[in-house]
């Protein structure tokens, strides 16, 4: 149905030309789903705009190929033309649903509205078309809410909308781009399982991008494998699991997180207890209880992986045993020491021991700070080095961590994420803390390098005798890392235990719901 | 939505106060009284005219008796038109530079909106560059030499329009409107701009136009609104501005406002004509930021619904 061949798309800047796409050629056939996986920087989100004229030129540029759908070449249709095409017969999902809806206007004019303009149909008759689809992609009471606003809607349930936006014209092609990785774990399966059912029931084509084989796995027909702007190998998806051709390839199922750690740790006596912690926020109405009656140990040398989904609480924790939020009641303990009764200055002196990894490493490293002060600046403000020792010191730790020397006096933006996450754990490791708390520290990165952090957070922790609290909605990831498990779910305990009792016999039924969640399930079968 | 304005008509009273007290201390530092101008007056006449007046009371006691009246919405009387309360006077005055600063608000809303959003649909190319800079030019233009400038082109050597007075002529409260409302079309435009640029690189933008919407309808249906919230924002000091701004504009022009008692009380050391105009306008300004604060909140449904006032 869809059938490109030899598409090359390149940008133009001052910087000189950057070919973003590199002669790539796949087809897309009706009733099924074919998946285009890359890495971010791939090329592949940037292949699939440019299908629709959606990349702004300048500075992109089509330098050649050829797009047929239906027979009609797309890269050669006039803007008006794509128009017609652009929410009839081919439409689009994105990756973020929080941003990708319209916050002025109500879901149901945004729903009616491709309706409305491709084929002019009456309100009342694209207002029943549009309830009939919310209720299709499982909204429930569509009549009551169609008029909402989407800051009214979960995260999973305006993804649930854009897909029925995009459905609303009956395309013959939904290209959806990273359709889940924004949302939590239990809540990616659902849409997954709705895309593939709505995908079946219709017999249309589906063009799937994303950077996760296990998610792709379980409901692509077809995969595309990108790299650099090139398509390094093209097959059916039995074949790419079992049989992968390129080292790329095999680069990116070996990274598909499977199995754990297997080393058992000697019993040791906790070094942080925490007991009937509660961290509750303010609201007009009822306190939101962030976290709620709280208790749990961190042995001293173990990684303790708190598992939860958005809203769940983890964060917050977190950030409560460093007190970089108020605590509510309870009590945290660390070496002994009460951490909730600290005054500022003890406080300060203890968080020398105790340091913080962060989220995303674009947002939490100063952009005004080079590397080197970046990773002076704890050890010169805790006193463990002077101005004129420091350097040594700072070298030392960028070895550490795997960056090369020379690049110490670089700012932020010049490294990638994942060196930038390096920069992060090295900060946070520069006054030999004997407690880290790594909040998410790999869900802002790409597969293959996720694997990289991860491998290198393992040594680390190793080598400094580091105890760490590693917080994730990603059971697949901290299973890796983790020596015991606590699983959240809306500020509480769920369960606790050793991460291969957990996977191997969950107790509970929201620990069973998030484990059956994990994508992949089709390549662990395999 | 009542407690945010409850909360914030409470909020405003001291900065009200606060601005009466100085005020009022203020002009009295300044040397001289509003008897002491011009011709010479007998001494025994002038300490009579002060205690009419009140002006022999010790300050503090001034003060209070001042802030008495005020309570009761007495702004008292004019010290330099014998027989006319400053009430009257802001009266006769308010509703011409009220009328003159709303003209001046449309033409600065129509003229800067409309090129701020044509700025941002082509950004950094001619399109861009063409508004932007006569909006820099309007910036820095005081309507000290815009009205002069204006005069000269469309009254003298065109003879297009009016060039002084006040609903005498037909059309001379263009001229006037222009001037006022320039420098502020010139904000608008700044604003208008960087609020449709910030929001036509949101993702629901590409939303709409993988729907296939042609581009006006995206700009019209999914940009306008969040784009000009900045400006709605922005109109409540704009308006209140323009108001306490409109007096070289009234001086070029020759129009009878409260802008030109103002400056005249000044000069005059009319003690409560100042503090009353003073006073008058700092409600204005409060009262009108407040407004475009609801406006603006009210155009954005997440926090019209945070407000409580229903979705």
């Amino acid at each position: 149905m869809l059938s490109v061949e030899n598409l090359s798309v390149s940008f133009v800047t001052r910087m000189g030309t950057n070919q973003a796409v590199d002669d790539i050629s796949f087809t897309v056939q009706s009733g099924k789903i074919t998946a285009i996986i890359g890495e971010s920087g791939s090329g592949k989100s940037v292949a699939c705009y440019s299908l629709l004229g959606l990349i702004p030129q300048p500075p992109g540029r089509i330098d050649g190929g050829r797009a047929l759908f239906n027979g009609q070449d797309l890269l050669q249709l006039d803007t008006d033309e794509l128009r017609k095409i652009r929410g009839r017969d081919i439409a689009m999902v994105f990756q973020d649903p929080m941003t990708c809806l319209n916050p002025y206007m109500t879901i149901g004019d945004q729903l009616m509205e491709p309706l409305r303009y491709h084929k002019k149909v009456s309100r009342a008759e694209a207002r029943a078309r549009a309830l009939e689809l919310l209720d299709e992609v499982g909204i429930r009471d569509p009549a009551s809410t169609i008029d909402n606003y989407p800051h009214q809607f979960s995260g999973g349930m305006r993804q649930r909308v854009m897909i029925a936006m995009a459905l609303i014209n009956e395309p013959q092609l939904l290209i959806a781009d990273e359709p889940t990785t924004a949302l939590d774990v239990t809540i990616q399966a659902q849409i997954l399982a709705l895309l593939a059912a709505l995908q079946k029931k219709r017999d249309i084509g589906v063009l799937l991008i994303s950077h996760d084989l296990a998610v792709v796995a379980d409901i692509a027909d077809q995969i595309v494998v990108m790299q650099q702007g090139r398509i390094v190998e093209t097959g059916d998806r039995d074949a790419i699991f079992r049989n992968a051709q390129h080292p790329y390839t095999q680069k990116l199922l070996q990274a598909i997180p499977r199995g754990g750690k297997p080393v058992a740790l000697p019993v040791s006596e906790p070094l942080v207890t925490v007991r009937n912690l509660c961290t509750w926020f303010q609201s007009d109405k009822a306190p939101v209880k962030a976290v709620d009656d709280v208790s749990f140990d961190i042995l001293r040398g173990e990684v303790l992986g708190l598992v939860g989904e958005s809203g769940s609480g983890k964060s917050t924790i977190g950030r409560s045993l460093l007190r970089l939020v108020p605590v509510t009641s309870g009590t945290v303990h660390f070496d002994g020491i009460d951490v909730t009764a600290l005054q500022a200055r003890e406080l300060k002196r203890l968080r020398r021991r105790m340091q913080f990894i962060f989220q995303d490493p674009f947002a939490s490293l100063n952009p005004r700070m080079t590397v080197y002060d970046t990773l002076a600046e704890p050890l010169l403000l805790h006193d463990i080095e002077t101005r004129s020792t420091v350097g040594a010191h700072v070298l030392r730790l960028m070895d550490d961590v795997g960056l090369a020397r020379a690049a110490v006096r670089k700012y932020p933006h010049e490294f990638s994420g994942g060196q930038r996450q390096r920069i992060a754990i090295g900060r946070a490791l520069a006054t030999r803390p004997d407690f880290v708390v790594a909040d998410e520290p790999v869900s802002a990165l790409d597969v293959t390098i996720q694997a990289q952090i991860l491998e290198l957070m393992r040594e680390l922790g190793r080598e400094y005798g580091l105890t760490m609290l590693f917080i994730s909605h990603d059971l697949a990831v901290v299973r890796q890392l983790a020596d015991r498990i606590v699983v959240l779910h809306r500020g509480k305990v769920v369960e606790q235990a050793n991460t291969e009792d957990l996977f191997a016999r969950p107790q509970q039924a929201y620990t069973q719901q998030l484990l059956q969640s994990i994508p992949g399930r089709a390549v662990r079968t395999l | 939505m009542w407690r945010f304005i409850g909360f914030r008509v409470l909020q405003s009273i001291p900065v009200i106060l606060v601005v009466i007290t100085v005020t009022f201390f203020l002009v009295r530092l300044a040397p001289g009284g509003p008897f002491s101008a011009e011709k010479a007056v007998i001494p025994e006449v002038k300490a009579a005219l002060e205690a009419q007046y009140g002006l022999n009371l010790p300050m503090f006691q001034q003060y209070l008796a001042y802030l008495g009246d005020l309570a009761h919405g007495d702004l008292g009387p004019s010290f330099k038109y014998p027989g006319r309360s400053v009430n009257e006077l802001i009266a006769a005055g308010f509703p011409v530079t009220a009328e003159l600063g709303l003209y001046a608000l449309l033409v600065a809303i129509g003229i800067g909106g409309i090129a701020g959003v044509v700025a941002s649909l082509r950004p950094n190319t001619a399109q861009d560059y063409i508004p932007m800079s006569v909006a820099m030019i309007g910036i820095c233009v005081p309507s000290l030499l815009m009205g002069p400038i204006l005069i000269l082109v469309f009254g003298i050597y065109l003879e297009w329009l009016p060039v002084s007075g006040w609903g005498d002529i037909p059309g001379d409260k263009i001229l006037p409107a222009i001037t006022l409302g320039s420098t502020y079309a010139a904000y608008i435009a700044r604003l208008s701009r960087a609020g449709m640029l910030e929001v036509m690189s949101q993702d629901y933008i590409r939303t709409a136009r993988a729907k296939g919407l042609p581009e006006w309808q995206v700009v019209v249906r999914h940009a306008l609104r969040g784009g000009m919230i900045p400006v709605v924002a922005f109109l409540g000091p704009a308006f209140a501005g323009l108001l306490s701004g409109s007096f070289v504009v009234e001086t070029i022009f020759q129009i009878p406002g409260l802008g030109r008692f103002y400056v005249q009380a000044a000069f005059n050391r009319d003690y409560t004509m100042i503090l009353g105009a003073t006073v008058f306008l700092a409600v204005l300004i409060v009262v009108f930021n407040l407004l475009s604060d609801i406006l603006a909140a009210w155009m954005n449904p997440r926090l019209r619904s945070q407000y409580g006032g229903g979705a």
